[in-house]
């Protein structure tokens, strides 16, 4: 009885759609503004899963330019770029949710309804 | 034997992850959200390395389980208020419908991911020595535009992450 335990591109991707959708019911169902910008952090880790498990299963062959082996890390900097906006998300959120907590002494997000009357 | 000891490595920090994740929506002390969140990044981290990205991995500790895992404790400690500290994270009356929502995504998700042979990729031997070297001669070359786009986001968001929290004085 043998097992095959090696690991692929599939498990990879079900553990990023795991965190994908542990962020998604976040963001619906939490009350609190700053656990749905955890959330939107969970959410967006899995996406850079995705991206670095393709770049690492589909693209790992070195191409030659100009005689020189470069492997092409186009997932790997897809990701840099992702963590760059997420930590510019996060820190304008937190801003919000600071000045939010300022003027109505409440985080709840479905207190948010300024613009209804 | 390698095979092995792979997959075990990669079902412990798997699992670690994916547990980590559920306790930050699941746990009702909004404190233990947020620590969840730095383990659940931590394991990611794992994960990086575990496919051979190197300095990715440095990257998500320190960005995400240094830097945006405090800034996010100290946004709870900034608007908790006192004494209501076990259930500071509710449910909203929608958490229902985010329930069925996230589990129907997941299954379009494992369906649309277990029915592609394209995807039956196994690991080889044959990893990536560093990343880094590469890494900088994409965002250098094709990737210089967004490099430097990307520099200027992050000055922007941080003059306007200052100035909103902070709160514009009036000028006399």
């Amino acid at each position: 009885m043998s097992f095959n335990l090696s690991v692929g591109l599939p498990h990879y991707l079900l553990v990023a759609a795991m965190l994908f959708c542990f962020g998604l019911y976040g963001v619906f169902s939490k009350k609190n503004a700053i656990a749905v910008l955890m959330s939107l952090e969970l959410m967006l880790n899995a996406v850079n899963i995705n991206l670095v498990a393709f770049n690492r299963f589909l693209f790992n062959k070195p191409i030659d330019v100009q005689g020189v082996k470069h492997y092409l890390l186009a997932g790997h900097v897809s990701a840099i770029f992702v963590i760059v906006v997420a930590a510019a998300e996060v820190a304008v959120g937190l801003a919000l949710v600071i000045t939010m907590y300022r003027n109505r002494l409440s985080t709840n997000v479905d207190e948010l309804d300024w613009l209804k009357w | 034997m390698g095979d092995i000891v792979g997959g075990l490595v990669f079902l412990v920090f798997a699992l670690l992850t994916v547990f980590s994740a559920f306790m930050v929506v699941s746990s009702k002390n909004i404190i233990h959200s947020a620590l969840f969140l730095a383990l659940s990044f931590v394991g990611v981290a794992s994960l990086y390395v575990l496919m051979d990205a190197d300095f990715l991995a440095a990257v998500q500790i320190l960005v995400y389980g240094g830097a945006v895992a405090i800034m996010v404790v100290f946004g709870v400690m900034l608007t908790l208020r006192a004494g209501k500290v076990q259930e500071s994270n509710p449910d909203s009356r929608n958490a229902v419908f985010g329930a069925i929502a996230a589990l129907l995504t997941f299954v379009t998700f494992a369906l649309v991911l277990f029915s592609n042979e394209n995807w039956r990729v196994l690991a080889d031997q044959s990893g990536m020595p560093s990343t880094v070297g590469d890494i900088s001669w994409l965002l250098l070359t094709k990737f210089m535009v967004p490099f430097e786009v990307a520099a200027v986001l992050l000055t922007i968001a941080m003059i306007g992450a200052i100035i909103l929290a902070k709160g514009v004085e009036d000028s006399k």
